[in-house]
């Protein structure tokens, strides 16, 4: 009998990006403030 | 009320709004899609975790500065936003330098990460906020068509369909650096690294 050569697909709940990922993002967007002064947008990043 | 029953829009505006796990929300509810479109295209998770972050970094620095302006449409945006990094991803690749590996061969001419140092970092900030400042100069028009472009990364064809036509979006960002760049000069600033 023939062999199958196949991959086995890959699960589509692996297609999601790494809690690290998520909780980089989380954080880094609670830490970005943004100051408003004579018009002009600061960005800053509270730790 | 069900996070998963509210509409896009509103979790943005109650996000631009100060409601961090609105975010959260959003992050989770495109997360699969958005993973796959960028694999898709790079065929390597590691990238495509890097584009991911990336992708979201500057929706997070949009929605806070308050330049979003496509309400409802939502996803398509952060797409386009993926894909445009993607484009620069690939872009960077062909940019690695080469070398051959013959004669007086010098590793330090390939080992530098091109990284800068502290100073070069302090002068980078310095340019990029002296920029800012010009750039809120310029007049209402080119300002707004240099911001869509450079800022929110988008094509003149989306401003066109956005605002003027597209040979009017054309012509301010070319008076917008051409005034730019008098405005360096009137100012006498040096914006080099």
């Amino acid at each position: 009998m023939a062999k199958i050569y196949s991959e086995k697909p890959l699960n589509s709940n692996t297609f999601i990006p790494k809690s690290e990922t998520i909780n980089f993002l989380l954080n880094y967007s609670k830490a970005l403030k943004v100051a408003v002064y004579k018009g002009l947008k600061f960005e800053s990043i509270m730790n | 009320m069900n996070s998963n029953s509210i509409s896009d829009a509103i979790l943005v505006s109650d996000y631009i709004k100060g409601n961090e796990q609105s975010l959260s929300v959003l992050i989770k509810r495109h997360q699969q899609r958005l993973y796959s479109f960028i694999h898709s295209k790079v065929y390597d998770r590691d990238v495509t975790e890097d584009v991911f972050q990336d992708t979201f970094i500057k929706v997070i620095r949009t929605l806070k500065l308050g330049k979003y302006n496509e309400e409802g449409k939502f996803l398509p945006w952060v797409m386009r936003i993926a894909h445009n990094l993607v484009i620069d991803h690939f872009r960077k690749n062909n940019r690695m330098p080469k070398f051959n590996n013959s004669g007086d061969f010098d590793i330090f001419s390939v080992l530098s990460d091109g990284a800068l140092n502290a100073e070069g970092e302090l002068v980078q900030s310095q340019i990029v906020e002296d920029i800012r400042a010009l750039v809120e100069e310029l007049p209402e028009e080119q300002k707004t068509v240099l911001v869509m472009r450079m800022y929110n990364d988008m094509s003149f064809k989306e401003i066109s369909e956005n605002t003027v036509s597209i040979n009017t979006a054309l012509g301010r960002m070319r008076y917008a650096l051409i005034n730019l760049r008098k405005l360096i000069e009137t100012h006498n600033i040096v914006l080099t690294n």
